[in-house]
């Protein structure tokens, strides 16, 4: 079943700039146009492109916030916009930057809160929320006041205050934002187990390719306000061209490294830097490198979602 | 029409999460409550002690004078109280809670007006109800008397909450016009504390038709002080009261439709 159905989705937005002392000049922009996709239940889809490229006016249309200018848009068979409040109990919003918890009370408050607002039946509320405390492991924060959880701990509360009314779609504006390895870690097993088990559609937008490879079967690039791609993370990496690099850090000077299915581009001292695709695993590569040479430190760099989109359009 | 049903007990269960987070902090609740129940009865002091100079304003006397001050301050400060956070509206806007409100099941006006809703702000109607008692306490109480004064009361509220609602909507295209809005809700208030006759013709007629300030507490309070309008407008205007109240909440409820609907079409 199409879940969010897209079509030639288009928003312009009005911009008036000053032009000399009194005279203003009125331009339109267009922050997206000739959009189109569509989103199956239980698919989790990345929504990645630059900032400015028409991604969160994306989100503010499916959410309803924003009307569009022109062309179809169907979100769980309703029309977000004149629909909204019907729409609002089946999605749910993470902002990622900011909290919809209340910030001087436990975060307990908050969750009962919206059991009353999204009208949710007093048992199966209970229910969700034990198995999102047990899951996000909030037990012995349910009686912190929020302010005094750290980051990730709100974002866990946050995420939990998104789910408790069961929606269908879960919306993440770059959810992993500022936090640490390990609780990115433990937020994406957590949206996968949601997605597995539960069937809840994710979008998530985000800076962290990382993100994306752990969780998304598809990604829809934006770049001026137009998907550009859409498909697997592979054929993305592939189309791109773009490259992952293994920093090596060796015992000793040596000449270039030579393995099998990376390419060394430079040398530094002990230090070199070797390129290898994206699409591919780093294991047999570190592993080739590690057998052959005395290693001191390895660590990788992922490609910048920047630039594996500027790849594409310098391809296209 | 169904919204219309659940709203209150919505706006119940919102305001309840101010209270209990404004009691986290329970010095800094006490002492704003004190402190604004402390200047809104300095304020009334001040014009009694004005009295002590002159023996009347306008033609009315301290206790009159007082029955208006406390029907217009109730008036306000039940607004205030219930609806004042609608001026915040732009920030809002500015900070994008907005959105998020948006994407929630409740009707924007009702998050609107509970978010921060403050129980300090009961110390304003304290003052305006001790004072209004004061007023009272000298009327020639009739039945017909006692259901204007009600009806005043209540239509008071509704034209200052309509007041609030249609100036803040303001926002919605200049974000920060506050103090434009004040100028007409609190300055609304200041005017109608004292008696229209202080203040020339015109700006009554603007009172009376233009922003309907003086439905607050004027022609009503001559009523129930048996006395002849100084202007020579007719008696009935003392039951106009909830006409214009009503009007007032419809343009109001019309401004804040507009004002959201250029929100989710221009994204600003």
């Amino acid at each position: 079943m199409t879940l969010i159905d897209v079509q030639d989705l288009a928003r312009t937005f009005v911009v008036r700039k000053r032009a000399g002392a009194l005279r203003r000049t009125r331009s339109e922009v267009n922050a997206v146009r000739e959009l189109t996709f569509g989103i199956e239940a239980g698919e989790m889809v990345g929504y990645i492109g630059p900032n400015g490229a028409g991604k969160s006016t994306t989100i503010k249309m499916l959410t309803g916030i924003l009307v569009p200018s022109s062309g179809r848009l169907l979100v769980a068979g309703l029309e977000p916009s004149r629909q909204r409040t019907e729409l609002a109990r089946r999605i749910g919003v993470v902002f990622g930057q900011r909290t919809t918890l209340w910030w001087d009370l436990p975060l307990r408050d908050s969750f009962e809160l919206l059991q009353k607002i999204y009208r949710v039946d007093p048992a199966r509320h209970r229910r969700n929320l034990q198995e999102y405390v047990e899951l996000l492991d909030l037990g012995d924060l349910l009686d912190t006041p929020v302010r005094q959880l750290s980051l990730g701990q709100r974002m866990r509360g946050d995420i939990t205050a998104a789910l408790l009314h069961d929606p269908e779609i879960l919306y993440l504006d770059e959810p992993t934002i500022g936090l640490d390895v390990i609780s990115k870690g433990r937020l994406r097993d957590f949206l996968r187990t949601l997605n597995a088990e539960r069937g809840t559609t994710l979008m998530l937008t985000t800076h962290d390719l990382q993100d994306i490879e752990a969780l998304c079967d598809r990604v829809i690039v934006i770049d001026h306000g137009t998907a550009v791609f859409d498909g697997p993370l592979s054929d993305l990496h592939r189309r791109g061209g773009s490259h992952r690099t293994l920093v090596v850090d060796l015992v000793d000077e040596v000449a270039p490294i030579s393995v099998a299915g990376a390419e060394t581009r430079k040398v530094e001292g002990p230090r070199q830097w070797l390129s290898f695709p994206a699409g591919e695993s780093a294991a047999p590569i570190v592993s080739a490198v590690a057998a052959a040479y005395d290693v001191a430190d390895l660590s990788i760099q992922e490609p910048d979602i920047e630039d594996v989109i500027r790849e594409i359009y310098a391809g296209a | 029409m169904a919204e219309l049903r659940t709203a209150p007990q919505e706006y119940v269960w919102i305001a309840r999460m101010w209270v209990r987070s404004s009691l986290a902090y329970p010095l800094s609740f006490w002492t704003l409550t004190v402190g604004s129940a402390l200047i809104t009865l300095l304020d009334f002091v001040g014009l009694g002690l004005m009295f002590h100079s002159i023996p009347t304003l306008g033609g009315f006397g301290l206790r009159e004078v007082a029955l208006l001050y406390g029907a217009s301050g109730i008036g306000i400060g039940v607004a205030d109280l219930l609806i004042g956070s609608v001026e915040q509206v732009g920030v809002h806007v500015r900070t994008g809670t907005l959105d998020a409100m948006l994407t929630r099941p409740v009707p924007l006006l009702v998050q609107v007006c509970a978010d921060r809703f403050a129980v300090r702000r009961l110390g304003r109607i304290s003052q305006a109800v001790a004072v209004f008692g004061y007023g009272a306490w000298w009327v020639d109480w009739t039945l017909p008397k006692v259901a204007l004064a009600v009806l005043m009361v209540a239509s008071a509220c509704l034209i200052f909450f309509s007041l609030f609602v249609a100036f803040s909507c303001i926002q919605f295209w200049t974000v920060d016009s506050t103090e434009f809005a004040n100028a007409f809700t609190y300055g609304g208030n200041t005017m109608t504390q004292y008696p229209m006759t202080i203040f020339p013709r015109e700006v009554l007629k603007g009172l009376t038709f233009v922003v309907p300030l003086a439905f607050v507490n004027w022609y009503p309070c001559l009523y129930l002080l048996d006395r002849p309008d100084p202007f020579g407008l007719p008696s009935w205007f003392a039951v106009l009261s909830p006409l214009a109240a009503v009007l007032t909440v419809a343009v109001s409820g019309l401004a804040w439709r507009t004002g959201v609907r250029h929100y989710t079409s221009t994204g600003s």
